[in-house]
């Protein structure tokens, strides 16, 4: 398994390879709309995704994996670095002037009971991608569609209902097929199983698995459960508030975790073996706001590590252990 | 079971049964629920969306709203019967004796009042000698127990001014400050984020254990109630399936049903083998309970098991399966008394 991780990591092709990126949502107020501070939802993030590779984005709530997902798909603003996919630069443009891109790139969303248009039958959910793009037409498109379907576990009984008919479980399979349907190069999948039982969620993450390897695909994978994103992913980047602080390959970052901040993540999440429960470190306070943020490192207000150095220079990504692909964004790790 | 081991319990729930009578039919929400929960005890209630854990604890407060109704079974509090008890009595144990932290912080607190005042008042409606400034004062000592920052300041602010684990530390100190000898807490950290659920747990735990009260956590999590309890309590589709120790349920589960979640975790498993899933889905709640609930998705099940409800089996320390494979090997539980209940 580690060999296979490793030859992805090494040899194939970058898919999408994101430099330096920033997003930033300006806050208004009063009569004249004038802005008095800017949330950095994402500053300064670089991060690549492998063809054929499954990248994890990890972080709490707030730390702008999402933001990150949508900047992708020309859904949030970027004001400042680049996005190159597949050969093409996407930051800073509308997501309609770049050609197919929706044919590449997809986005499953996280609440599966919000993303899809509660008025229209499965039959045109899933097909309305292959007439939009013109990928198909008349009877194709039902032949794809129900093709598509069946793959994901639903069947022609499925076609003509609505999606308040399906369980989440379901819909997230009737999200899934009206991206795949399309034969996206990328698929962005958003908190994909965070509103389904565990029960669902384990159907759904090994459905994942089986399309992936079946179709090729490549996932960005953004979720704040580690024991999901261990399971599911090759490589892993942790994010806090906007910045990655740690990324490498899954096994390394889990083993041998660098920076303090993924060390309390790791440590804080309860084991249901009381023999393994580790020592917590319970960090504290809540994450600082994104709303312009000090400079420094980014995690110096928490860190139970912390020097004078980290509230004034933001550490940058650099090679932390024995493996070359496993990189921290922090002063002095190994203290 | 004799008479003064019963005395130990703190809380004995005994074949509840609570059914919404709906337009297009009966749900059958809790069928034949009983355990008993032992003073100073930290149980845990577990299982999946809609299997009924939340309705338990509001069974227990007597806050099921219609068209739910409670139609049978006995909950024992201390030497009260909670289900006879007339509204005003169960008002003065409500929030004094059993409190209940709510999941969404947020949600239960009032948005237009100032958060100390919430805390404060909490303590004035259940001690009516305690005058506006004593309530004020203790209620900001509370907030500092729950370790907020600041908490004469803190206490001056809006709940839309505070973070989620901010607003439920607020809860529980809101919860907490009448002393009460029962804690409800209904997923109290799904909401929020892991580095602050590991906080919320340790102060929960830390709290309790300086007050002497007795948890019921409810979660569907199955790690955070490993980490907080003594007990766990395993329920699926509005019946109790396993419960024991939780070192017992979580190393040793006998119930297939428990089995099978605890393999559904994608945290033990090696990335490259695929995770296990129960085949099927929870059943339709508004179909009469027939024999075992989890019969049509068990992997293990036998002709009887749709036909027959089984019960429940000692098959070890305090630990209680509701499951025929184990009739051969495994007496009955309280053989010896009428009730089918847990032991503590």
């Amino acid at each position: 398994m580690t060999a296979a991780v490793a030859q992805v990591s090494d040899q194939a092709e970058t898919l999408l390879d994101i430099r330096d990126l920033h997003v930033k949502f300006p806050l208004r107020s009063g009569l004249l709309m004038r802005t008095h501070a800017t949330v950095h939802a994402v500053s300064g993030v670089s991060v690549n995704v492998k063809r054929g590779e499954v990248l994890g984005l990890v972080g709490e709530s707030g730390c702008g994996k999402t933001t990150l997902g949508r900047a992708v798909v020309g859904l949030a603003p970027t004001s400042g670095g680049s996005i190159d996919f597949d050969g093409q630069e996407l930051a800073g443009k509308d997501r309609d002037d770049v050609e197919g891109l929706a044919k590449k790139i997809q986005l499953i969303f996280q609440d599966p009971y919000s993303s899809l248009h509660p008025r229209k039958m499965v039959r045109d959910l899933v097909g309305e991608g292959l007439i939009l793009n013109g990928i198909a037409s008349g009877a194709e498109v039902d032949r794809l569609t129900l093709a598509m379907l069946q793959r994901v576990g639903l069947g022609v009984e499925h076609l003509y209902r609505f999606p308040h008919e399906f369980s989440g479980g379901q819909r997230q399979r009737i999200a899934l097929a009206r991206a795949l349907v399309l034969h996206p190069d990328l698929i962005i999948l958003d908190e994909p199983t965070s509103a389904l039982d565990v029960s669902v969620q384990a159907q759904t993450l090994n459905l994942l698995k089986e399309l992936k390897a079946e179709l090729g695909l490549t996932y960005l994978f953004i979720s704040h459960d580690l024991g999901v994103v261990r399971y599911m992913s090759d490589r892993i980047a942790v994010m806090y508030l906007g910045n990655i602080v740690e990324t490498g390959p899954t096994r390394n970052v889990f083993d041998n975790p660098q920076h303090p901040y993924t060390r309390s993540l790791l440590a804080a999440l309860p084991s249901i073996h009381p023999d393994q429960r580790k020592t917590r470190i319970v960090l504290e306070g809540d994450p600082p706001t994104p709303i312009d943020p000090p400079p420094g490192c980014p995690f110096a207000g928490r860190c139970p590590k912390v020097q004078p150095l980290c509230h004034e220079q933001k550490p940058v990504l650099a090679v932390a252990g024995p493996d070359s692909l496993h990189l921290t964004a922090c002063h002095d790790p190994d203290l | 079971m004799t008479d003064s081991a019963n005395k130990n319990n703190l809380l004995e729930v005994d074949d509840l049964a609570v059914r919404f009578y709906t337009l297009r039919g009966t749900v059958h929400a809790l069928e034949d629920v009983s355990f008993k929960l032992g003073q100073g005890e930290s149980v845990g209630l577990v299982g999946e969306t809609g299997c009924g854990k939340s309705l338990t604890a509001r069974a227990i407060l007597r806050i099921v709203s219609p068209p739910g109704k409670i139609i049978r079974g006995n909950i024992r509090f201390e030497d009260k019967q909670l289900l006879e008890l007339s509204e005003s009595e169960i008002r003065q144990i409500r929030g004094n004796q059993i409190s209940m932290i709510m999941q969404e912080p947020k949600m239960s607190l009032n948005p237009s009042m100032r958060v100390g005042k919430q805390v404060a008042e909490t303590l004035m409606i259940h001690d009516k000698s305690l005058g506006k400034r004593g309530a004020y004062a203790q209620a900001v000592d509370m907030l500092n127990a729950v370790s907020i920052p600041d908490p004469k300041h803190m206490a001056k602010r809006y709940p839309h001014e505070l973070s989620g684990g901010m607003a439920q530390r607020i809860m529980i100190a809101m919860m907490l400050v009448t002393r009460p000898k029962l804690l409800i807490a209904d997923e109290p950290t799904s909401a929020l984020d892991v580095t602050i659920q590991a906080q919320i747990i340790d102060l929960i735990n830390n709290l309790i254990e300086d007050i002497g009260s007795s948890v019921l956590m409810i979660s569907h999590d199955l790690g955070v109630v490993a980490e907080t309890c003594d007990r766990v309590i395993v329920m699926y589709a509005g019946s109790v399936a396993e419960s024991g120790r939780v070192r017992d349920v979580m190393e040793n589960p006998q119930h297939p049903y428990t089995q099978g979640l605890l393999r559904t975790l994608p945290d033990a498993i090696d990335p490259g083998e695929p995770l296990y899933s129960i085949k099927g889905t929870v059943p339709n709640l508004m179909d009469e309970p027939l024999g075992c609930r989890f019969a049509p998705r068990c992997p293990q099940a036998m002709d009887r098991c749709s036909r027959q409800k089984p019960p429940v089996y000692d098959v070890g320390p305090g630990h209680q399966v509701a499951c025929f494979l184990h009739e051969a090997t495994s007496p009955v539980a309280g053989a010896s008394t009428a009730s089918m209940g847990v032991l503590s």
